[in-house]
């Protein structure tokens, strides 16, 4: 029983500080001296340089590799470079609208993937499976700002029942900052839907060929209860792969959605880092990416020994 | 009356006829055999009585079951029927149940939905029903999964759960074929037991006419989708006024030709030699680096075989039998002792140092259905272990070396440019023979060659191995659960129990007279139709 999650924690946790050294060195590796950039082309080499020290840089490799995992761990992530605010305060004000939207994105591909899933798998090759199918398959090849921007022309523009775009912030309300959010979820939710949606239905349809299918069908539970009762419970762990898989995309890889949606979030505040060099910041928030994207995986394997009980005490 | 009914059924599955006017009545209290070949119809017709039949197919005649018209029943009044008039055992216990639900809730699951019952009334119901079937409740309590169990255990859960409601049709559709011969006794024993409690039919279904024979009161035989020939099952079996029923009753008993076994002209020197072979395998985890007792497959094993000679290895399931064959192909290293094949050292060898032994020898599989990849064809699967040879063959050598390796089991070189899906269980078989002699080897390790096929396949591959074995002086370690496979072909036997060898000796000696508890158990559980067939003429006079 406790096999199984402890070596799973375990792994994750390498991963972590094998990632960490992975980021701290691919940013060592990348041209551009901090020290430099605050200061400007007309800086002298001593400016620089006392700076360089201020700022740590001038340590040894391995020190600075320690300080810096030793802030993560604490919280603190430093000094951006450009803003010269503390990392913490800048990630958690972006956090603030990713993660949500995040997780009603997720929520709603989930509502909509699931459903539609086990339509399809229990009418494969009829009419209600090849309508399903084909429109998911639209929504595997139209790309998301195209989505969004449709979105905004019917209930921004014509039906004005949600702003078009911007973000007033938490404190305005939850139910503006929710209205706000609406059409970015959907638009990003749609797509992974629709992938989703097929990665349910052939997964159902697999397990819908088992003797076991057969066997509680031969007890006389009707087709549809033998849907639920024993077939969509089997056909989870592929579905909950692709979920956490597609949480790490919907919290970092939304960058367009943000620029259309003129949303002050995490992909938008490492696209500025970025063209900034504030090299603190990327660090930092890939770091957290990294993070996030291993705890969602880890939890992701932990489910899938609460969904089979083969997986429990099992290494 | 009959409580089931079949008049002048037909099936078609899209357009082609899968069973013709068929006609079968099971009595209550009766045990009626349904006995053919791959392909005959039989698990079809037990499909159409649950109907349960696969998309696009189209019944026309009559099924009554307890006076209730099935071909004329909607799916809704169907689903009251299944589970509660009729329940089903099917053949492959392994993958029968649900491996994310308890057993009692598996077997509760049908008492809840037919009779409305609580979940701790239909719970105390499922755990009667698992202590009638033999599993009782201090070792299988309801909360057990099926990955916990063995087999046997899971067929018995399988049967527990077509019972549960005491249903007054039971049809089992080769209940035992995955099963060894002691499991196998043991479920056609509490069949019967549970058959004679609730005056209950049963439709069983087999390729076994030992088996059959054993168990039936009636026996109705089927061949292409038709009824050959249909009566009492001792008067049908020995009478055999059809000539297919005579050549299924041969083929059963059939025993190739083995002129002389070139073991005993030649020389002594021993092929393979065997010594104090030890496979363990760690216990699963009882904590955070820490491992269980760990399992011993393999106890100390030593045995030498000749050149020519063609030796069985039999055990129960999970004797270790297939194990101890892994670790002669060198598929698997032993935890200690070694292996010596024509005096070379394998166990203590790298891959790359390992050509020359795989080169002499080579492995048939049970399943000629799973080992060819379907996507290529016969030529590239057959010349595969070519790769062993010292200097690569060129194109030409290499399809003349196939050519003559499928004119050695009986397949022309034309089949060379066709896929495995093109050809039947039996040829399958044939073509894994080929590609097994294609390198010339001097030893065969053959686990379960035949037991997948029917009875009348079975034969002719047997003979061909013994064609083989005579012509080509191929050894064979024969490992199987089936002694009459054993007696029609090897000159002595190894019986395999807990991982240790507790017999050997020449085949038909053991056979007669076996001394250890585990070769006397084997012997007594294997069916054999003659047994059968007396025991049978006895009863029925």
């Amino acid at each position: 029983m406790i096999a199984y999650p402890a070596r799973r924690i375990a792994i994750a946790i390498v991963t972590l500080v094998l990632a960490s050294i992975v980021v701290f060195t691919m940013l060592e590796i990348v041209p551009g001296d901090p020290a430099r950039i605050m200061l400007g082309m007309n800086a002298s080499a001593e400016q620089v340089a006392q700076l360089r020290h201020q700022m740590g840089l001038d340590a040894p490799l391995l020190l600075r590799y320690l300080h810096w995992t030793g802030g993560l761990l604490k919280l603190d992530f430093g000094q951006s470079y450009t803003y010269s605010v503390p990392v913490i305060d800048l990630v958690a004000e972006r956090m603030a609208v990713s993660l949500p939207l995040a997780l009603i994105a997720l929520a709603l591909s989930t509502i909509i993937a699931i459903p539609v899933g086990l339509y399809s798998a229990s009418r494969r090759g009829g009419t209600g499976d090849t309508i399903a199918m084909g429109t998911a398959q639209l929504g595997v090849a139209v790309p998301n700002f195209w989505f969004a921007l449709l979105l905004i022309y019917l209930f921004a523009v014509w039906l004005h029942w949600v702003p078009a775009g911007g973000f007033p912030g938490w404190d305005a309300g939850i139910g503006l900052a929710l209205k706000s959010l609406a059409l970015p979820a959907l638009a990003l939710a749609l797509p992974q839907a629709a992938i989703l949606a097929r990665v349910a239905r052939s997964a159902l349809i697999e397990v819908l060929s088992e003797d076991y299918i057969r066997t509680a069908r031969a007890k006389g539970i009707p087709r549809r209860a033998v849907l639920w009762r024993h077939a969509l419970r089997n056909a989870m762990i592929p579905v909950l792969t692709i979920m956490g898989l597609q949480f790490a995309f919907l919290l970092a890889g939304t960058i367009i959605i943000e620029n259309v949606f003129y949303l002050p979030g995490l992909g938008r505040l490492v696209f500025q880092a970025i063209n900034q060099r504030d090299l603190i910041v990327v660090k930092s928030v890939v770091m957290l990416l990294v993070a996030i994207v291993i705890v969602v995986n880890l939890l992701v394997d932990l489910s899938y020994a609460l969904v089979d009980p083969r997986l429990r005490g099992r290494p | 009356m009959s409580l089931l009914e079949i008049d002048n059924l037909s099936l078609n599955i899209g357009d082609q006829p899968i069973l013709k006017d068929i006609d079968i009545s099971v009595a209550p209290g009766e045990i009626m055999g349904l006995v053919g070949e791959s392909g005959s119809g039989k698990s079809l017709t037990a499909l159409t009585i649950m109907q349960l039949l696969p998309f696009g197919a189209h019944t026309t005649g009559r099924v009554t079951l307890g006076g209730i018209d099935i071909l004329a029943t909607d799916e809704e009044r169907m689903c009251l029927l299944r589970g509660k008039e009729v329940g089903m055992v099917f053949q492959e216990p392994m993958t029968a149940l649900n491996p994310l639900k308890t057993i009692g809730e598996q077997v509760a699951e049908g008492i809840r939905w037919h009779n409305r019952a609580s979940r701790a009334e239909a719970e105390e119901q499922a755990r009667i029903m698992l202590d009638r079937v033999g599993l009782p409740a201090e070792k299988f309590p309801l909360s057990r999964y099926p990955h916990e169990l063995s087999g046997g255990q899971r067929q018995r859960v399988v049967i527990a759960i077509a019972c549960a409601l005491k249903p007054k049709l039971l049809i089992a559709d080769e209940p035992t074929t995955a099963l060894d011969v002691v499991l196998q006794v043991q479920i056609l024993d509490l069949l019967r037991d549970l058959v004679t409690e609730n005056r209950m039919g049963l439709l069983l279904i087999s390729h076994d006419l030992a088996v059959v024979t054993e168990m039936t009161d009636r026996i109705t035989i089927l061949r292409r989708g038709e009824v050959l020939e249909a009566g009492k099952t001792a008067e049908t079996l020995s009478r055999q006024r059809h000539p297919y029923t005579r050549q299924l009753a041969q083929a059963s008993m059939h025993v190739p030709q083995r002129p002389v076994s070139p073991a005993q002209e030649k020389n002594h020197t021993p092929l393979l030699v065997v010594e104090s072979l030890t496979r363990d395998y760690p216990g699963s985890r009882t904590a955070w680096l820490r491992h269980g007792e760990p399992l011993r497959a393999v106890d100390n094993v030593s045995f030498s075989m000749l050149a020519g000679q063609s030796t069985a290895l039999v055990g129960r399931s999970g004797c270790g039998k297939s194990t101890l064959a892994r670790m002669i192909l060198a598929l698997d290293r032993p935890s200690a002792g070694t292996i010596r094949f024509r005096d070379e050292t394998i166990t203590d060898k790298r891959e790359h140092e390992l050509k020359l032994a795989r080169r002499g020898m080579q492995a048939v599989f049970q399943d000629p259905y799973g080992s060819f990849d379907p996507r290529q064809k016969v030529e590239r699967l057959v010349t595969e272990p070519l790769h062993l040879l010292e200097k690569a063959p060129s194109r030409t050598e290499r399809r003349n070396m196939a050519e003559d390796a499928l004119a050695e089991v009986g397949l022309i070189p034309s089949d060379l440019d066709k896929y495995p899906h093109e050809f039947s269980g039996g040829q399958r078989q044939r073509l894994s023979i080929a590609r097994a002699i294609i390198t010339r080897p001097k030893l065969v390790v053959a686990d379960e060659p035949v037991s997948a096929l029917d009875v009348s396949i079975r034969a002719q591959i047997l003979d061909l191995l013994a064609d083989l074995n005579s012509r080509l002086g191929i050894a064979y370690l024969f490992i199987t659960h089936d002694l009459t496979v054993a007696r029609a072909i090897t000159d002595d036997v190894m019986v395999m129990h807990a991982g240790r060898i507790v017999e050997r000796g020449a085949t038909k000696e053991i056979l007669d007279h076996p001394q250890s508890e585990a070769a006397q158990a084997l012997v007594a559980a294997a069916p054999d139709l003659h047994r059968a067939l007396a025991r049978k003429l006895q009863e029925q006079g």
